[in-house]
Order: C-alpha cells, then sequence, then structure tokens
C-alpha cells in the first residue's frame, strides 16, 4: 500500500516507536521567538541542561517589535526581546536582532533562508508554524513545553495523526487568490474540522500557486484546528528553493532533490478523509464573524444565526455579530472599515505587497482610513523598496512599516481601538484579536486594497464597476470577471 | 509534576463554543518572561464584564471547569494552560479541544478530559441549578461525579500515564539520548543547518 506525504516525511524522522506510546520524532529545524521561549530557556537552566543541536535551531524577533523604527519603547516589550538576545548569547543560538537584514516573521524568515526544505520537520512555539508545510515539511506548532523539550533533545514525542486530502480542482479566476481558497475550506470544515489531522493541499488549482500563494494556504490549516497542512514538492518549489542561503548546493542540491521527488503521496495511498473544492466557482471570500470559519463571498450578505441549525454554532454567530456590531442580511460590500492591515505571516511576503500595490497605484485612500502596510520581514521590506512598493503605498496615504508580527496580534502598539473595524489579510478575527473591542474582517491583499480604495469591503472588480479604474489600468492578471 | 489521581472543587458552567486561547488570554500578557503570576489575565477581555462567570462570588475558587466545543483553538500558547492552572483550575472538561492547548494542558498537569455534547449539556444543567457544587474528577476510572451523575471523559492513555505518575516528558525522552545519537549519525549531510550551509564541490 502507497503512503502519503505526510507519513513518509513522518516515517524517516521516526526515533523510537513503541506500542502504545508516541512516536519519538527527531526535528530538523527549530524557529525560536521571543514570545514563547523565555521560559523554555529557564527550564533548561534550572534543570543544568543545554541546547543539543544550536546548528539546527534559529530565532528571530518578530511578535514584540515596533514597526516604526527599531527602539523598542515599551519597557515589558523591551525586556523580553532582551531576555532572547542573553539566552541566544548564553546557549549559542543565532539570532536576526532588529535591524538586521533577515529580522522578520519567524515563518517568512525560514523559507527565504533556504532552511524551509522539503521533506523536513519543523517546529516552532507558534502554531502558524503550519506555513512550512508549503515545502513538503512536515512543519508543527507547539506549546514552551515541547519547545524546551526539543532544545534539550532535538525530538518530540508525538501522537499519530490521520490525514485528509483537500483537493482543490480547477483554475482561480483572476483576481481570485490563495487566500479565498484557504477561507473558503475554514468555512466548509468549521475550526475544528481539521482535527487530528494533517491536511494535504492537492489538485490542479493548487499545482498552479506559487510558494507565496502556498504559504498562505498552509498557514492558515491551523485555524481548520489541523496539526499540520502540506503540499508535496515539485517544480515551483525547487526554483524558489535554488541558490537562497540555506539551500542544498552543487552535488548535494541533486542528491536533496533526489529524495524530494520520492515525497509526492503515492498512487493508490489513502487518506482518512477528503474534502473537494472547485477553484472555478470561488470569489472572493471575507469573514464576517469572530472565528475564520465564519466567512462568506465577498459579493454574499451577512447570515442569519436563525437560519444557522446547530444551537452551538447558532449561538456563537449571535454572539459574534454582536460583538461585530453587524446586522443579518447586511450585504458584506456595505460593511465600512476604518483600517486596512497587509501584513503578517499569512500575507506579507513581497508577491502580496506587489499584488496591493498593482492595485492601489495612482489612486488616493478613501477618506477616514488608515493603512498599515507591515512587510514579513527587513528582506522583503528592502526587495519591495528596490521595485518602488513603498513609494506607491506612501503617495496612496499608506503607511509604510519595518517587519513584523504588527497588528496580526497587536502585541507591540499597532492595536485597533475599541470599535474599529478592519479588513485585514491576516490569519485571525478572535474577539480582542487586534486589539480590545477591535472588528477584524479576513481578507486577500487584493480586497484589502480595493477596500483601502473604495472604503467598503471590495474587490479590484468594484473599482472597474464604479470607474474608478479602467478594466485596461490594472495587469489582466488581477482583474477578478464579474462572478 | 505532581501526580494526579482524583481532584474535588467547584465546578464551573461555561455555555460557550469556539474559546480560542487569545480569549483565555490575549496577547498582551504574553510580554513576560516569567511562568507564573497570569490569573489575572485569565479571561481578560470577558472579565470586564461584572456578568461574567468568574466574577461571580461562588467562582472564585473553581477547579473543574465544563465548557463547549472547540476549546483552546488557535494560538499555541501555553500562557492560556498557565493561566487556567493559576486561576486554580485543575480539569477542563470540554467535548472537543484544539490539539496544541490539550498538548500543552498535559505537560503542565491540567487535565483536559474529552466528554460528549450531551454530557456536557447535563453537566451544564446541573452546575447551573445548584451554583457552587463540588465535581469530582477521577483519573483512575477517568470520571467526572456531581451529585448522583458519573460520566466519562476520554484522555490519551500516555498522557493519562504521565499524569498519573507525574512525570516529566524531557527526562523520559533523555532515557533514549543513545538512540537520538545513532538517528543523528545517519541524517542526510545536506540537510539545512542554521550554521552556513555545508559548501561542497559538484
Amino acid at each position: 500500500m502507497g503512503r502519503t506525504l505526510a507519513e513518509k516525511v513522518w516515517d524517516a524522522h521516526v526515533v523510537r516507536r513503541a506500542e502504545g506510546e508516541p512516536d519519538l520524532v527527531y526535528i530538523d529545524l527549530h524557529l525560536v521567538h521571543e514570545v514563547t521561549s523565555p521560559q523554555a530557556f529557564d527550564g533548561l537552566r534550572l534543570a543544568g541542561r543545554t541546547v543539543r543541536r544550536p546548528d539546527l535551531t534559529l530565532a528571530t524577533e518578530d511578535h514584540n517589535v515596533p514597526t516604526t523604527g527599531l527602539v523598542i519603547e515599551d519597557p515589558v516589550s523591551r525586556t523580553q526581546v532582551e531576555t532572547l538576545r542573553k539566552n541566544c548569547a548564553e546557549f549559542g543560538i543565532r539570532l536576526h536582532s532588529l535591524g538586521d537584514i533577515e529580522q522578520g516573521i519567524v515563518h517568512v524568515v525560514g523559507p527565504q533562508l533556504g532552511l524551509t526544505q522539503p521533506g523536513i520537520t519543523v517546529v516552532c512555539g507558534d502554531s502558524h508554524t503550519s506555513t512550512h508545510g508549503a515545502f513538503g515539511a512536515m512543519a508543527l506548532g507547539i506549546g514552551t513545553s515541547e519547545v524546551e523539550h526539543v532544545m534539550a533533545t532535538q525530538t518530540l514525542p508525538l501522537k499519530p495523526f490521520k490525514t485528509m486530502a483537500i483537493t482543490v480542482n480547477g483554475t482561480l479566476r483572476p483576481g481570485v487568490t490563495a487566500k479565498d481558497i484557504i477561507l473558503a475550506v475554514i468555512a466548509k470544515i468549521g475550526t475544528g474540522g481539521g482535527q487530528g489531522y494533517v491536511l494535504e493541499y492537492r489538485g490542479s488549482a493548487i499545482r498552479a500557486l506559487s510558494m507565496e500563494g502556498r504559504m498562505t494556504i498552509c498557514n492558515m490549516s491551523i485555524e481548520a484546528g489541523a496539526r499540520a497542512g502540506m503540499v508535496a514538492p515539485d517544480a515551483t518549489t525547487y526554483a524558489y528553493l535554488e541558490g537562497r542561503a540555506h539551500a542544498p548546493q552543487g552535488a548535494d542540491w541533486d542528491d536533496a532533490v533526489a529524495y524530494w521527488d520520492t515525497l509526492a503521496t503515492d498512487e493508490g495511498a489513502t487518506f482518512d478523509a477528503e474534502v473537494i473544492l472547485d477553484a472555478d466557482a470561488l470569489e472572493p471570500f471575507v469573514t464576517w464573524g469572530t472565528n475564520p470559519g465564519q466567512g462568506v463571498s465577498l459579493s454574499d450578505t451577512v447570515p442569519d444565526p436563525a437560519e444557522i441549525d446547530d444551537a452551538n454554532e447558532r449561538s456563537a454567530a449571535e454572539r459574534a455579530l454582536e460583538y461585530m456590531d453587524l446586522a443579518a442580511g447586511t450585504a458584506m460590500k456595505d460593511i465600512h472599515v476604518d483600517t486596512v492591515f497587509l501584513g503578517s505571516c499569512t500575507n506579507s511576503r513581497v508577491e502580496d505587497l506587489r499584488a496591493a500595490a498593482g492595485i492601489i497605484k495612482g489612486k488616493t485612500i478613501a477618506d477616514g482610513v488608515r493603512m498599515l502596510v507591515v512587510p514579513g520581514s527587513a528582506r522583503v521590506r528592502i526587495e519591495a523598496e528596490a521595485e518602488g512598493l513603498d513609494k506607491i503605498f506612501l503617495a496612496f496615504g499608506a503607511e509604510w512599516r519595518f517587519a513584523g508580527c504588527s497588528m496580526c496580534l497587536g502585541m507591540n502598539p499597532d492595536q485597533l481601538a475599541p470599535g474599529e473595524r478592519c479588513a485585514s489579510t491576516s490569519n485571525r478575527n478572535f474577539e480582542g484579536r487586534q486589539g480590545k473591542g477591535g472588528r477584524t474582517h479576513l481578507v486577500s491583499p487584493l480586497v484589502a486594497a480595493a477596500t483601502a480604495i473604495r472604503g467598503t469591503l471590495s474587490s479590484p472588480w468594484d473599482l472597474v464597476q464604479d470607474g474608478t479604474i479602467p478594466a485596461d489600468a490594472v495587469p489582466a492578471d488581477l482583474i477578478p470577471v464579474k462572478l | 509534576m505532581q501526580k494526579f489521581t482524583t481532584v474535588t472543587g467547584v465546578g464551573v458552567p461555561m455555555r460557550r463554543s469556539n474559546v480560542d486561547t487569545d480569549q483565555i488570554i490575549p496577547a498582551v500578557f504574553l510580554k513576560r518572561v516569567t511562568k507564573t503570576g497570569f490569573e489575572d489575565a485569565l479571561f481578560y477581555g470577558w472579565r470586564q464584564d461584572p456578568e461574567f462567570i468568574l466574577n461571580q462570588p461562588t467562582y472564585q475558587s473553581p477547579r473543574v471547569l465544563v465548557v463547549g466545543a472547540d476549546f483552546g483553538t488557535g494560538s499555541s500558547r501555553e500562557h492560556a494552560v498557565w493561566a487556567l492552572r493559576d486561576f486554580g483550575f485543575d480539569v477542563v472538561l470540554s467535548p472537543r479541544f484544539g490539539d496544541i492547548f490539550r498538548g500543552n494542558s498535559g505537560k503542565q498537569g491540567l487535565l483536559a478530559g474529552q466528554i460528549s455534547e450531551d454530557d456536557a449539556e447535563t453537566l451544564w444543567e446541573i452546575l447551573e441549578a445548584q451554583p457552587g457544587i463540588e465535581v469530582t474528577v477521577d483519573l483512575v476510572a477517568c470520571t467526572a461525579s456531581v451529585g448522583d451523575l458519573t460520566v466519562s471523559f476520554e484522555v490519551d492513555e500516555y498522557t493519562r500515564w504521565r499524569l498519573l505518575e507525574g512525570l516529566d516528558d524531557i527526562g523520559l525522552t533523555l532515557r533514549d539520548e543513545a538512540r537520538i545519537a545513532e538517528f543523528e549519525t545517519h541524517r542526510e549531510p545536506w540537510r539545512p543547518r542554521t550554521l552556513p550551509a555545508r559548501q561542497v564541490n559538484s
């Protein structure tokens, strides 16, 4: 019987297997940041332990850092970042600090360095570690106790998983993106639908995606409750990796590719579950509620909780509408926003910034709307500036910031005020996620850009319809067909 | 870690599903570098409402939380478990947990027991009818009892064993140190390293 991609990667890392116990799994790459690591380092010190493999460990500063400059004003945040610096120095871990070109969101940094590779196991004390699955890696978000465990042993005891195929057939229409696929998947299977599963995204629409698009999709696997999300490596993966600082070189590259080519799910391998989506039927997707499963097509309306059968989901929807201050039946496109956030480990790579800049170029931001553009890493920021994207955003009226997690979770000063409504390219619309009392609609970078122009949730097509831009004024691949 | 066998204490009926870890503890409290003292941060947003259940005098020293499905979804923050422990909770019973949260719980001596939707409803009704009533949770029998009612819960066998024995994961794994070292001898040389990449002539 054939094996799936996930099973192959897992099997290649089992150090010890015993009946009735979790497998002891070797970890190839451990990514570290300032928020979930200080207590783990303390644990090591208390037990007199060391970091077993500093050469498989990399740290960066992201969650807590300011995006307006390189000085951390908040003393509590500063202490946490300084603690990471001290810990990395003490335990011999490579750290990319503020001001370093490789500093940035941990899930942007790993891939851009070429450290994230097919067939490896990656962990990080952050649930969006699932991002790295886009390369065909088994990438797991872990808690602080597990961070300490990996530091001390380079392994984790892990329970077996189930496999789910998410097959997306067909071709995305112009203007519909990876973000819309994953929001539609989560709406379909729910925030608990992936629980216990490793998802494998398959099908022609996934194959056609860039690595950036695949990362966006795998990133949000956790929002469906899944343990991980993966895409089998292919020529797109290799083209992205080749030549990056930590990618294998020379003969090593050939050996690696030969191995990576064996990873795809075998013909005849079976999944424990399968979900099928038709890419041709997808429209831009947005959320209306307070969990990422509460989403609809942008051309749809806010759903009526009374029409939801399940009592728990109905009460969750009622609570969500109250928190979001939305009435059932409201057209999503009639919802006004105060803020647009373009950033986060979901959508802050140069391709995302480029897509948004293509829409807003030469336009002016809507009255009363502010837009934050936060590149995922210092390197992304520099690349974008080399293309002149910063000037496009600034001329539009957006703020061009330094790299970090920023308003995705508002640990730094980038927060929503109570009652403020935001179209956000991030991954979580939980109550208070972007600031106490803040209201979040999850959107793609294209929808974020169009929304910043119109002030209401919009797709680029709406801009063509209302005459803001002529259909031939934006690149053809960014104009969605009328849906 | 202390051994966990039975716990008896006030049960809290929390009729909410999809309680993500951002609700359990908002991100602004994750800036601390310590592992204790998070009790004030637990459910911080909801506790601003005087009517919220944990603001009621009856529930100032609770030990068992009975909550709706998909508890602890979202962020991996272990601070969610620390905050529940710091507030006094030893047990959370729910029809479904976020995977990472459940894993974190087992490492910190917080029992995350999975119950059926029907049993959650029955427990809520009893706890609401008699506020402050105590629940006894028995990890040997995998049961939760209140008044005349006894329901069973599920917890994976390995976590149960570690909780019953009070075992530390890292210590357990380090017994296999020789196997780990052996595994490392046959890792492919081109696998990524965070030190400068290996140079070879092709």
